[in-house]
């Protein structure tokens, strides 16, 4: 009833291949999209900006990275923390080595950097798997983070080894730096979460995306039909450290301004990005984005309804924040373990039959 | 139903209403994590102290005080958050206290653009000090350089002004915190003669073995610490496992407070810590304090911190942001000011002991005067011992300054780096 296909027919492949082959979802696509780059820029402000969606968006594309590693080639990463420290600190020795560049292709270039450190630690998922790969991974991570902690170069030997992006600009509007327009930070944020959407998506609606998915369902079959896992899993590395690079590096330059790499990037960062895979779902881009705004936009919720709205005490707010938002990861996972993807495929599967289910 | 819950639960979304009252205060607080032990007292402190005023003065100048409160956690994006959701709340804050050297850095720059003042007291970013680059930014009366030159000069003063060849560890808490103090302690042992041994203790700092194992090896002759929350407590501990004598361990304020020493016991004793504030409850401003706050129930948390050394920061520097307001009232000549006028009073802001006696407070603080060029004080300290029979902090020395040929020289150096970065230009 609400979710109509009848009608809808096709005439072409082209037709037939494209992302969204239902009308109502491509409309409905395309609504999100004139929203988010046209209406939205016009009522934001710093609060909404800071707190809910910067955040959203960067998260959103270290999701859609540690899914295509994670969900879609079946690679178990706890990395994912250092290697949003790599695109951070790639961003930040650019950005100061190369003033005159813009600040656009530093992104993309930290993301190249981040790709390539992701391969060098994805080598040895050719010989383990599973938990074994997430604790090579765990390495990743702790490696990353002393690296950085250590070595004067990468914090251009500043006093207190943080790294402080300094203010830049596209076509002339500030984009780091404190002295940005709201809407300038955003857009530029989100120009590089529906990118790397539209990327993901056509990236595994293709050739390179079945061998994923075939490595991932059973790694032996898929090299018997003639996948090379080596390729196939070199490649999911590399482009999922791409997409993580470049969260990181938005997470530093334009999101925070200045971050400290054990706070900022150490082992909860992966978690949380994981987190975010899991509760999403795994295998799926909208997953993606539905996970990380479970996990950044309901704390902030609750914690405008409980302190801001109904007064309590901040401490008793935050443990109870803590509360809510565990036990409603423990109930999404256990109504629906193939988290909120799968949630939104089965309301649209009931409202197609509705109001006549038999 | 469900659609007013909706309709409440946006409305909630969009910040919390505007207040009435005219001064904001905010108090970005971490009362949750692993260093929520020492940011409780702090903010009970910080809070409790404006509490006071209202209900015993009736405000600042006669307008009363919206104290609001975020939790941070110590978080940076947590941080981030609380600052811009509380930026604008009544007529605009008129000063952040962060508590966080981390959240200072990134506060650093959003303040700067909306000229809102921060101050940062004992900690955060130390350059700051130079007033003709960070315009918004202070950290009187002391700041972590004054803090490892007060240790050196301590030790100095134990070992007759000669510490050549002596060997001083430093653990530190492996943050931007933790690293302040190591370029002014290299200078100072290049000076001096004595031999820096680093050792960094990873967040939150639970798991201090393999540090306390080495300097059990290297047996230096004095141990200092730059450490914050469950840190302090572990390394108090593992002092007291390998029998390191306690009073050669010398914490900076942020390591000296009880919660630091009592899990380690009576062993505990003779603790050293620096502070930049008295301590005790003997003054006559807590007799007010617990008439009108405490006993009335109106104190922040459980009201169970009063005294405790890091209440008294957190009052100090309510005081002294207090005392910022009534100078800038007196300078514009208005009872509601706004953050820049807040700025113009901590800039002009002087602390004597004819006025610290006056509020109910002698003695409490060193006297310093902040002019546009210092924004860090004089740089004055003193050294506290733990004394665990009588279960308090005492001073053992006067307020001394630090050495201020070292400091300034560094000071200048790295404001000028940062002005070079940001593109500032210095000048008042």
């Amino acid at each position: 009833m609400f979710c109509r296909e009848a009608g809808d027919f096709k005439t072409s492949y082209e037709q037939d291949n494209q992302t969204f082959p239902i009308k109502f979802d491509r409309y409905r696509y395309y609504a999100v999209l004139v929203a988010a780059f046209a209406v939205v820029p016009f009522f934001i402000n710093d609060y909404w900006v800071n707190a809910v969606f910067l955040p959203f968006l960067i998260y959103s594309i270290a999701a859609i990275g540690l899914n295509i590693l994670v969900g879609y080639c079946g690679q178990v990463s706890l990395g994912t923390g250092g290697f949003m420290a790599v695109g951070a600190y790639a961003s930040y020795k650019l950005m100061t080595a190369f003033p005159e560049v813009s600040i656009f292709f530093h992104v993309i270039l930290a993301g190249g950097v981040t790709s390539i450190v992701c391969v060098l630690f994805g080598l040895p998922s050719l010989r383990i798997k599973g938990f074994y790969l997430a604790v090579a991974t765990l390495a990743a991570q702790f490696f990353l983070v002393w690296l950085f902690n250590r070595v004067g170069w990468f914090y251009n030997y500043s006093a207190s080894g943080q790294i402080t992006a300094p203010e830049r600009s596209v076509f002339g509007v500030a984009i780091t730096g404190a002295a940005n327009p709201p809407w300038s930070a955003y857009l530029f944020c989100l120009v590089f979460t529906v990118a790397a959407a539209i990327i993901a998506r056509n990236l595994t609606r293709g050739t390179v995306g079945r061998k994923w998915m075939a490595i991932r369902d059973m790694d032996i079959a898929a090299e018997i039909i003639g996948v090379n896992p080596l390729k196939a899993k070199l490649t999911a590395f590399a482009v999922s450290g791409f997409f993580v690079g470049i969260s990181g590096a938005l997470f530093f330059a334009v999101y925070l301004g200045a971050v400290e790499v054990g706070e900022a990037f150490g082992i909860n960062k992966s978690f949380l990005v994981l987190f975010m895979v899991i509760i999403g779902g795994l295998g799926s881009i909208f997953g993606s984005f539905a996970g990380a705004a479970f996990l950044v936009l309901l704390p902030v919720l609750l914690k405008n309804t409980l302190v801001g709205g109904l007064g309590w005490p901040t401490d008793l707010a935050a443990h109870l924040e803590f509360i809510i938002v565990g036990a409603l990861i423990i109930i999404f996972l256990i109504a629906e373990p193939h988290g909120l993807a799968q949630l939104w495929r089965v309301a649209k599967e009931k409202l197609r039959l509705w109001p006549f289910p038999h | 139903m469900k659609q007013r819950l909706m309709t409440a639960l946006a409305a909630a979304m969009l910040v919390a209403s505007p207040a009435l009252a005219e001064l904001t205060i905010v108090d970005t607080s971490y009362r949750t994590g692993p260093y929520g032990a020492n940011g409780i007292p702090f903010s009970d402190g910080y809070q409790d102290y404006f509490t006071l005023l209202n209900e015993r003065d009736g405000g600042i100048g006669g307008e009363k005080i919206n104290l609001v409160e975020c939790e941070t956690g110590y978080n940076t994006e947590k941080g981030v958050e609380c600052y811009e959701a509380t930026k604008a709340e009544g007529n605009g804050a008129l000063i952040y206290q962060p508590l966080s050297t981390g959240i200072t850095y990134q506060l650093i720059p959003k303040v700067s653009a909306d000229g809102i003042p921060l101050h940062t007291m004992g900690y955060g970013r130390t350059s700051a000090k130079n007033g003709e680059v960070f315009k918004w930014v202070f950290n009187y009366p002391a700041n972590y350089w004054d803090g490892a030159s007060h240790a050196i000069t301590h030790i100095l003063d134990l070992n007759g002004g000669d510490i050549n060849g002596k060997k001083i560890s430093l653990v530190y808490h492996n943050s931007a915190y933790g690293k302040e103090p190591i370029r002014t302690l290299e200078e100072l042992s290049k000076k001096h003669g004595f031999e820096l041994i680093l050792l960094p203790v990873d967040h939150p700092g639970q798991e201090q073995k393999s540090q306390w194992l080495q300097i059990r090896r290297d047996r230096p002759d004095y141990v200092l610490m730059w450490g914050w929350g469950v840190m302090n407590q572990v390394a108090i501990q593992e002092a007291v496992n390998i029998r390191f004598p306690m009073e050669n361990f010398i914490g900076i304020w942020w390591s000296g407070s009880e919660n630091d020493v009592k899990p380690a016991g009576d062993a505990a004793n003779g603790y050293k810590a620096l502070t930049f504030h008295n301590l005790g409850d003997e003054y006559p401003l807590y007799d007010d304090m617990r008439k009108y706050v405490v006993d009335a129930g109106k104190a922040a948390g459980a009201g169970d911190q009063v005294g405790s050394v890091l209440y008294n920061r957190g009052m100090y520097a309510a005081m002294l942001a207090a005392e910022a307001i009534k100078t800038a009232q007196e300078m514009h000549g208005v009872s509601v000011i706004n953050a820049a006028q807040m700025r113009d009073g901590m800039e002009n802001l002087e602390m004597t002991e004819a006025k610290m006696a006056e509020l109910g407070l002698p003695n409490f603080g060193p006297e310093f005067k902040v002019t546009c060029q210092n924004h860090g004080g004089n740089g004055y300290g003193a050294v506290s011992q733990w004394d665990a029979a009588a279960g308090e902090f005492k001073l053992i020395t006067d307020y001394f300054q630090s050495d201020q040929e070292i400091i300034s020289a560094l000071v200048a150096e790295d404001s000028a780096a940062f002005a070079a970065e940001s593109g500032v230009t210095p000048g008042c």
